[in-house]
C-alpha cells in the first residue's frame, strides 16, 4: 500500500467518462453503417447464373447445393440451330455451415453472386438457415451499387 | 409522531414502513449502480425495460422467480435453503434500528448502535452456510474466504463506530447524531476512513469481493444458487450497502442534519439523510468500476496492518479530545 | 516492522496441528477464467496449489488434417480461426509459406499493405488482453475501453476486408482487395485516436496499485524455463529472451522496418511476472503503431500499383518442403509445409505459440494460491483454438 496515486487516477477516469457521451450505439433502434465489402450475406442473381458449379466445388466446406437441368431453345431464325442451357432448378446456401470466407463470390465468373451486408437474419431453427435460391435472390436488393456489374461489362 | 395511535397499529405502519423501505431502497441502489456504471464505462446501461430502463430490475425479479429453485445433490439441504434468509433478515432487522430523521426512527433503542453493529455480523453466517452447505469446492472456499475477511473487518468496523460512540458519549444512534457536529468531519476522519473500508469488505463489494471472486472461485458461495433464493442473495447484497450507508451517514456525516441549525424532525430531515447516504453508496459503486480486487492474503494484511492501527490511533485521539473537552 | 515481515499464509499444511486433506480442483473446462475450454486439473490445499496440469484438446478441430484436403486459397479460411486474435497475422503466415515454396515474388505493394494490417491485427490482439486481463483480476472497466479502441481499428480493417475477425483478406501471392480509396487516412485517423487514449486504459491498469500488487513478483518464469519450454513472444521477451522474428528473421516489410532508423524496436523485460508480460503488451501497442504509421507512409509514397501476383488457374506448389515462422501477437508461429506437387498439401504442420506457452503452467502453478493462479493463467495471453488447433 506504497501508494494511492493509481487508484485516485482510476476513479478519475471513470468520472471522466461519465461525463462524456456513450460510445455504444443502441443496436436495433440505430442500425450499424457497415462498409460496402462487409461480408453480411450472399447474394445471388439468378439470371446470371449457369449452374457452372464453380462456386459449390470451390466451397471450403461445400455448403452450396446447386440442381439444374438442360433446356433447349428453338431456333430464333429459320434454318438456325436449336441452342441448349442450363435452367437452375435450385440453389442452396446452407448458412449454418458456411463460413464467409467469400471464395465462391470470388470465383464465380459470371458475377451472379455478391455479398451483401445484410446480418439479422438469424433463425429460431438450425434448418431454416438453409436459403433457397429466391431468399438468396431478395438479398440482391442491399448489394452495394459499386459491386454491381456495370451496364457496359453485361454487354 | 405516531404515540397517538393504538400500540399494535403503530408497531404495523413502522414494519410496512421498515420493510417498503426495505424493498424499495436497494432496488433504487441497483438501478443507480446499473446506469452509474455505464456510463462510467462509456456505455448507457439499461435502456430497453421501461423508460431509460427504470424495470429493469422488476423484470429481473419477475425472472428470478421464473427460474427453477435447484438444490444440488450434494448440498446439506436444510443448511443450503435457509442459507439466502440467514443472509437476508439481518439487514432488514438492523433498518429498522436506523434513525432517519429525528423523531423517523421505527424502534428506537438506547443501544442501537451496539444492536445494528451485532445484527449485521449474522449475515456473513449465512454466507458460510451457503458456502458449506452447498457442496461445492469453489463455493467452500468463497464460504471460507468470507469467513476470514469478516472476522478480520469486524474489528476494526467496531472500533471506528467505537470512536464516534465515545465522542457522543452515548451508544444511541440519535443520540450520535445529536451531539455531532461539523468539526468531527476531521476529528473523526480516520474512524470514517476505517469505517468506511471495513464496510466495503463487510459488503464483500470491490475491491475486497475475493470471497466471491467470479473469475476466480465462479461466485464462491453463490455458485450453485438459482432463481429467488439467488436473488435474496443479491438483495441482501443491496440492502447492506443501503444499510451501511445509512449508518456511515448517521455516525460521521451528522445524519439527518444539514449545514443549518434548521432541520431535523420532518421530511427535509429524510433527504438529507437520503442525500448523504446516497453519496456513500455512488462510493461504493464506483470503487467497483474503479478498481481490481485484492488478493484475500493482502486484504487481511491490510486490516491487521493499516486499518486495526489506524482505528486504535483514532480511538486513542477520540479519548484525548474527549478528556480535554469535556 | 514492516508489512513484508508478517508472511498471512493461506490454507498452509497442517495449521495448529490440524491434519489437512488434498483436494482436487478442476478449473474449467468451462470456468470464466480460462477463455473458453482450457482445463487446468489443480490439486490444493486449501488455496494453496500443490499440482497442476493442463488438460488440452477440448477444442481439437483437427486443423491441421482438414489442410490436406483443401486448396492453398481454402486453407485460408481455416488458417485465420485456429487463433482467432491473430487471424490476419496467421493468413499472411500460411501464405507467407506457400510463397516461398513457390520461389513466387510479391509486389512491393502487397508486402507493405500486408505489413501494415499484420501490425493492425496485433494492436487488436494485444488490446484484447489489455481488456480480459484486468478482467480477471476483478476490474470491469479496462475492458470497455479497450474494446472502444479496439472498435476503431476494427472499423478500419473491416473498411479494407469486409470481415471482423475471420478477414479472408490474403491470398496466394498478394491481396484480394486493392485497398479503398482515402483509407491510409483513415488508418491514420484510426492510430491516432487510439495513441491519444491510451493513457486512458493504461493508467487505469498498470498504474493501478492493487493491480501492481495482484502482478508484481507473480507468476515469475525464469529465462531457463522459458528456453526449456519453448516459450516465444510477450511472454518470453518478458523474461529477458530478447528474441523477435520481425527483427531476427525478418519476413514481410520487417527488414526495413527493424533495420536502421526504423520505427521497430523489440520490447523486452527482466522481470519475468505477469506485470512484466502486461507491460511488455502495453508497450508492444505502441510500437505497432508507429510500424502501422510507417506503412500508410510507405504505402502513399509507392502510389498505386499491383496488390497481387497473377496465379495459374490451378495453384499447384512444386513438390518439397518448407518451414516458414512468423512472429504472431501471442508468439512465435511456425509452418511446416510438405508438397507433392499436388494443389493441395500434402502435410501442413502448425506450430502455434499458445500450445508451448500453457505448458509452462505446470511449472508455474504449484506453490502459489487460488488467486494468484488466475492472475498468472490470464497473463500467459493465450487462445484455446491456438493451443488445440
Amino acid at each position: 500500500m506504497s501508494g494511492v496515486r493509481g487508484l485516485l487516477r482510476g476513479l478519475g477516469t471513470t468520472a471522466r467518462t461519465l461525463t462524456r457521451r456513450a460510445h455504444t450505439a443502441q443496436y436495433p433502434h440505430t442500425e450499424p453503417t457497415l462498409p460496402e465489402r462487409s461480408r453480411g450475406v450472399i447474394a445471388l442473381l439468378e439470371e446470371n447464373c449457369t449452374s457452372c458449379m464453380l462456386c459449390a466445388r470451390e466451397c471450403p466446406d461445400w455448403c452450396i447445393t446447386i440442381d439444374s437441368h438442360k433446356e433447349t431453345l428453338p431456333a430464333q431464325t429459320e434454318g438456325g440451330r436449336e441452342r441448349s442451357h442450363n435452367v437452375l432448378d435450385r440453389f442452396d446456401i446452407d448458412f449454418s455451415l458456411c463460413m464467409y470466407c467469400g471464395i465462391c463470390i470470388e470465383v464465380c465468373p459470371f458475377d451472379a453472386l455478391f455479398w451483401a451486408p445484410d446480418f439479422a437474419y438469424a433463425e429460431g431453427d438450425i434448418r431454416n438457415l438453409l436459403h433457397d435460391k429466391e431468399r438468396l435472390g431478395t438479398f440482391m436488393a442491399s448489394v452495394p451499387e459499386s459491386a454491381l456489374p456495370t451496364a457496359e461489362e453485361k454487354g | 409522531m405516531l404515540a397517538e395511535l393504538p400500540w399494535a397499529l403503530e408497531a404495523g405502519l413502522k414494519a410496512a414502513c421498515v420493510l417498503a423501505a426495505f424493498l424499495t431502497l436497494p432496488l433504487a441502489l441497483g438501478q443507480l449502480e446499473h446506469k452509474l456504471m455505464g456510463h462510467m464505462q462509456g456505455r448507457l446501461g439499461p435502456m430497453e425495460a421501461g423508460p431509460h430502463g427504470l424495470g429493469q430490475l422488476v423484470a429481473d425479479g419477475i425472472k428470478f422467480a421464473q427460474k427453477e429453485d435447484v438444490t444440488p445433490a450434494a448440498a446439506d439441504r436444510p443448511v443450503f435453503r435457509l442459507a439466502p434468509a440467514v443472509a437476508l433478515v439481518p439487514y432488514l432487522v438492523a433498518l429498522s434500528a436506523i434513525p432517519v430523521a429525528a423523531t423517523w426512527v421505527a424502534v428506537d433503542v438506547p443501544a442501537s448502535l451496539l444492536l445494528v453493529l451485532a445484527v449485521t455480523s449474522v449475515g456473513v453466517i449465512g454466507t458460510l452456510m451457503a458456502g458449506w452447505g452447498s457442496g461445492n469446492k469453489y463455493s467452500l472456499l468463497g464460504g471460507l474466504r468470507a469467513g476470514a475477511q469478516l472476522v478480520s473487518y469486524e474489528l476494526p468496523l467496531v472500533l471506528a463506530a467505537a470512536s464516534v460512540a465515545m465522542a457522543a458519549g452515548t451508544l444511541s444512534l440519535t443520540g450520535i447524531v445529536q451531539e455531532w457536529s461539523w468539526w468531527w468531519l476531521v476529528w473523526q476522519a480516520p474512524a470514517a476512513a476505517v469505517f468506511l473500508a471495513a464496510s466495503v469488505a463487510e459488503l464483500q463489494r470491490t475491491p475486497f469481493d475475493a470471497p466471491v471472486a467470479d473469475s476466480e472461485i465462479v461466485f464462491g458461495p453463490l455458485t450453485e444458487y438459482t432463481g429467488l433464493r439467488f436473488a435474496f442473495f443479491l438483495l441482501a447484497e443491496y440492502a447492506g450497502m443501503v444499510l451501511m450507508a445509512l449508518l456511515f451517514t448517521v455516525l460521521f456525516l451528522g445524519g439527518w442534519r444539514g449545514p443549518w441549525d434548521d432541520a431535523g424532525g420532518g421530511v427535509v430531515g429524510v433527504l438529507w439523510t437520503l442525500l448523504k447516504a446516497t453519496a456513500v453508496a455512488v462510493g461504493f459503486l464506483w470503487l467497483r468500476v474503479a478498481w481490481p480486487r485484492v488478493r484475500e492474503d493482502q486484504l487481511q494484511r491490510f486490516a491487521w496492518l493499516v486499518l486495526l492501527p489506524l482505528a486504535l490511533v483514532q480511538l486513542a485521539i477520540t479519548g484525548a479530545g474527549v478528556v480535554v473537552l469535556g | 516492522m514492516s508489512s513484508r515481515d508478517v508472511d498471512v499464509t493461506l490454507g498452509a499444511a497442517g495449521v495448529g496441528g490440524l491434519s489437512t486433506t488434498e483436494m482436487v480442483l478442476n478449473i474449467g473446462p468451462q470456468h470464466p477464467a480460462t477463455h473458453g475450454v482450457l482445463r487446468l486439473r489443480i490439486t490444493a490445499d486449501g488455496e494453496r496449489i500443490t499440482a497442476a496440469e493442463p488438460v488440452i484438446g477440448y477444442m481439437h478441430r483437427g486443423a491441421e488434417k482438414l489442410f490436406e484436403v483443401r486448396d492453398y486459397r481454402q486453407i485460408m479460411v481455416l488458417a485465420n480461426r485456429h487463433d482467432w486474435l491473430s487471424a490476419f497475422n496467421n493468413e499472411v503466415g500460411v501464405a507467407l509459406t506457400v510463397e516461398h515454396l513457390l520461389e513466387m515474388e510479391v509486389p512491393e505493394r502487397a508486402t507493405w499493405a500486408r505489413t501494415l494490417l499484420c501490425e493492425l491485427g496485433r494492436v487488436l490482439n494485444h488490446l484484447m488482453f489489455l481488456g480480459s486481463y484486468p478482467h480477471e483480476l476483478g476490474a470491469i472497466t479496462p475492458m470497455f475501453y479497450s474494446f472502444r479502441e479496439r472498435e476503431e481499428i476494427q472499423a478500419v480493417m473491416e473498411e479494407y476486408s469486409g470481415g471482423r475477425m475471420h478477414f479472408m483478406a490474403t491470398r496466394v501471392g498478394g491481396l484480394l482487395h486493392d485497398l479503398p480509396e482515402g483509407w491510409l487516412d483513415r488508418v491514420d485517423a484510426a492510430v491516432s485516436t487510439v495513441r491519444s487514449r491510451l493513457p486512458d486504459l493504461t493508467g487505469l491498469v498498470l498504474g493501478n496499485e492493487i493491480l501492481q500488487g495482484r502482478t508484481r513478483g507473480i507468476g515469475v518464469l525464469d529465462l531457463d524455463t522459458v528456453l526449456a519450454y519453448g516459450v516465444s513472444g510477450p511472454i518470453a521477451r518478458a523474461s529477458g529472451l530478447d528474441v523477435d522474428l520481425r527483427r531476427d528473421e525478418p519476413y514481410l516489410a520487417y527488414g526495413e522496418l527493424f533495420g536502421e532508423d526504423g520505427p521497430g524496436r523489440v520490447v523486452t523485460r527482466e522481470a519475468g511476472d505477469c506485470y512484466a508480460r502486461l507491460d511488455v503488451l502495453v508497450e508492444q501497442i505502441q510500437v505497432s503503431l508507429d510500424l502501422v504509421e510507417a506503412c500508410t507512409a510507405r504505402l502513399r509514397d509507392l502510389g498505386p500499383g499491383p496488390i497481387s501476383s497473377r496465379l495459374p488457374k490451378k495453384l499447384k506448389v512444386p513438390a518439397g518442403e518448407h518451414y516458414c515462422a512468423s512472429e504472431n501477437p501471442l508468439g512465435l508461429n511456425g509452418y511446416y509445409l510438405v508438397s507433392r506437387g499436388d494443389t493441395v498439401p500434402h502435410r501442413l504442420k502448425l506450430r502455434s505459440a499458445s500450445f508451448n506457452n500453457v505448458q509452462v503452467l505446470r511449472e508455474m502453478l504449484p506453490g502459489t494460491v487460488v488467486a494468484d493462479m488466475v492472475a498468472i493463467l490470464g497473463s500467459m495471453f493465450f487462445v484455446v483454438g491456438d493451443i488445440d488447433k
